[in-house]
């Protein structure tokens, strides 16, 4: 029968829609087999609820009890307490209507509560499944929920219209949820994924902490993604084969990159301003080249005092920008082809992944990817504009993934930095965010509240749980959730891609994961070859 | 094999009947359910009470002395046997229509003279089906010593069963509802009822 209906769980005692159902378990049931995040069913008089289970809690009818425990050796006394004396109660957030008790409508919002006594029941696979359809070709199944086998899907499509987040503390699993992220949208997505790859794992391998190896996107899918590196000698290294070496040059740096870096570089309010009087005298373009090649005292002393900066300004100025010339990738001429390439490989529907290498530090990533990204989405912005006046297709809907997200995305620098515009504008220039974060406090309120899907692994402070839950509505019932989730493969969803939050063991991305998706895969890369051969003659 | 009866009705009301054994000192056991014959509606009762007395009431039984004697002393003095008399008393909480139980008051009270016969193990089972006899019960004022009866009746109606933990756990759960602030009575009757 579970198949059908799931196990009855207790009857609904109390509640209220905006507090929640109070419902006490039957004796039958065990408080201890309760979860946070599982999923029940109400049978109300006239229609079905689905709800999510957000606390548990034990209750007692007689107080004289609690002070002068019975005996409960004896397994008859015991067995009296349980559901009597003493009982569990259920607090079931309502999250939809199932419509008419017998016929199947589609679910929709929750307006009302269930009558007095209506019976609760574990959901079963179907209720699930009528809740987040089946896979198909743009729902991806991304784990199930606790203690069930069923299918919890991820509609791909309604996920990449608008900039998403993926949080939780480190070693959680959200490199892993990401590469599955990843492939999906690669799979079951009409958008391509830019990826600013900081440790260097999505490309060709991901390491665990046990040292467990599994494949990065290049090795599933690898004629749709393109490896890049910033340090072609760390690839190398690590045997990966790289489509293109990223080179940026001086002219490419503007001040607002500067101003992002201020306090990476240790660079003073006065300095940034210097950087934009230079950026006025030299032009946007020349101006890092002229300022790292001024030598002379008297040359400097002149441009200095012309230009009103005081001198340890300039040193303090200098000894930021004596950094950024410390990369190896930053050149004084790089011809500007890193855009290009990125963006033809997008337009040919290959998804990039951009790794850092050696780079892997916050002024190099958070350089590199503003600086990029600033002019991809010029590009695809200018794109969208003439698709929109000609009434014609716009450009290939992008997803742009950033780890570390709170550095670029703070209050203090997110006003300046592209990521911020494109969390605001949304899919407006078809252009959206994967944000990754292990602090997701430092994040800018108002680019959290518009990041369309969140996905949450384990958060255990307060001020990430609270920022993370802004404006949601259950935010104290999916608090204790989130707080409680096991700090491996478990991930709490919500938000536009999913009709309600649910918490879900994420697949397994290993081996069998690489199975089930290589048939797809294989036959959206074996068209892709198709199309590059066909380029490649014309 | 036809019962024999325990003894007979001499005084009824709807809510309960008394009636004499027909064996001096032998009613039927505290709790244990019990029925009358008749021949429309069998009212059924469970014992509450037994008392041996004088049946005259002008004259109370005395002292036999401390012989040693004992059982004996009905056996050297045989009129003693017909002097006293022992009766019970049932709390009416249902009653037979043919084959059929119900746990309600029977329509009407129990005839006087009627035979007073034991409930068979069958018969125990069908009544205890509905644990509504424990509210009937509990809510009589009339027996001083009520939760010694429950946990008798329940004992008695434990031994019928084919599991006797689950239906005392069933009717523990009926007597906390019935007594929600008094667990700790509820267990103490639960251990009498298991002996």
């Amino acid at each position: 029968m579970t198949s059908e209906h799931g196990d009855r769980l207790g009857l609904v005692i109390s509640g209220s829609l905006v507090e929640g159902i109070e419902a006490k378990l039957d004796p039958s049931a065990s408080v201890e087999d309760m979860a946070v995040g599982r999923y029940v069913t109400i049978s109300g008089e006239k229609r079905r609820f689905f709800g999510m289970v957000t606390d548990v809690s034990l209750e007692s009818s007689d107080e004289g009890l609690l002070l002068n425990p019975p005996d409960t050796s004896d397994p008859v006394i015991a067995g009296v307490l349980k559901g009597s004396g003493t009982y569990g109660r259920l607090h079931i957030l309502p999250l939809l209507s199932l419509g008419i008790a017998d016929a199947m409508d589609g679910p929709k919002p929750v307006k009302t509560v269930p009558a007095h006594f209506s019976e609760v029941r574990e959901a079963c696979q179907a209720d699930v499944e009528l809740v987040f359809g089946k896979e198909d070709e743009k729902r991806f199944h991304i784990g199930s929920p606790l203690d069930m086998e069923t299918k919890v899907c991820l509609n791909l499509g309604e996920f990449v219209k608008r900039s998403n987040g993926i949080f939780g503390k480190s070693g959680t699993g959200k490199t892993y949820l990401t590469c599955l992220l990843l492939s999906g949208i690669l799979q079951k997505s009409s958008a391509v994924s830019l990826v600013f790859d900081m440790h260097s794992e999505y490309g060709w391998e991901v390491t665990n902490e046990s040292g467990y190896r599994a494949k990065g996107l290049k090795q599933l899918f690898p004629s749709s993604v393109a490896v890049f590196a910033l340090d072609e000698e760390s690839a190398r290294s690590r045997r990966v084969s790289t489509d293109f070496v990223v080179r940026i040059g001086y002219d490419e740096v503007e001040p607002e990159d500067v101003q992002m870096l201020r306090s990476a570089l240790n660079l003073t309010e006065a300095s940034v301003q210097a950087v934009y009087q230079f950026a006025r005298r030299f032009g946007d373009r020349r101006w890092l080249a002229k300022v790292l090649s001024l030598q002379d005292a008297k040359e400097i002393e002149q441009l200095t005092a012309e230009l009103n900066i005081h001198e340890s300004t300039y040193r303090n100025l200098r000894r930021g920008l004596d950094i950024l010339r410390r990369f190896p990738f930053l050149v004084p001429e790089a011809s500007n082809t890193s855009v290009r390439e990125i963006l033809n490989h997008l337009d040919r529907g290959m998804n990039v992944v951009l790794e850092f290498g050696r780079h892997a530090d916050f002024v190099a990533y958070v350089l590199v990817a503003n600086l990029l990204s600033r002019r991809i989405y010029a590009q695809y912005r200018e794109r969208t504009e003439r698709a929109m006046g000609e009434n014609a297709p716009g450009p290939r809907p992008l997803v742009i993934t950033i780890e570390e997200a709170h550095r670029f995305l703070n209050t203090e620098v997110s006003q300046h930095t592209i990521f911020g515009t494109i969390a605001r504008e949304m899919r407006k220039y078809n252009v959206t965010l994967l944000v990754i974060d292990q602090r997701p406090s430092g994040i800018d309120e108002e680019v959290l509240s518009q990041l369309g899907t969140k996905i949450c692994c384990l958060l255990d402070n307060e001020k990430d749980i609270d920022s993370v839950l802004a404006g949601v509505s259950g935010k104290s019932e999916l608090r204790s959730i989130l707080a409680k989730l096991e700090s491996k493969q478990q991930a709490l969803i919500f938000g536009h891609a999913v009709p309600v939050p649910v918490v879900v063991r994420t697949r397994e991305y290993g081996p069998g994961f690489y199975g089930e998706i290589g048939g797809a895969g294989q036959t959206k890369g074996s068209t892709l070859t198709q199309q590059d051969i066909e380029e490649m003659w014309r | 094999m036809a019962l024999s009866a325990l003894g007979e009705v001499i005084e009824a009301n709807t809510a309960y009947f008394v009636a004499q054994s027909y064996e001096l000192h032998n009613p039927p056991v505290l709790g244990s359910l019990v029925h009358v014959g008749d021949s429309e509606v069998d009212v059924v009762g469970v014992v509450c009470f037994a008392h041996t007395h004088s049946l005259d009431e002008g004259r109370r039984a005395i002292a036999r002395g401390n012989g040693g004697e004992g059982e004996d002393v009905f056996r050297s003095h045989p009129e003693l046997s017909k002097l006293l008399c022992t009766d019970f008393k049932a709390l009416a909480v249902g009653h037979k229509k043919g084959s059929q139980v119900f746990t309600f008051l029977s329509p009407r009270p129990a005839r006087v003279h009627g035979y007073v016969y034991l409930c068979s193990a069958d018969e125990v089972r069908e009544l205890s089906q509905s644990l509504a006899f424990l509210r009937m019960l509990l809510s009589d004022r009339s027996v001083a010593c009520m939760d010694e009866v429950v946990s008798a009746c329940l004992r008695h109606c434990a031994a019928a069963q084919e599991d006797a933990d689950s239906f005392l756990i069933r009717a523990g759960r009926e007597l906390a509802t019935l007594m929600p602030k008094d667990f700790n009575r509820v267990a103490e009757m639960l251990k009498k009822a298991r002996g």
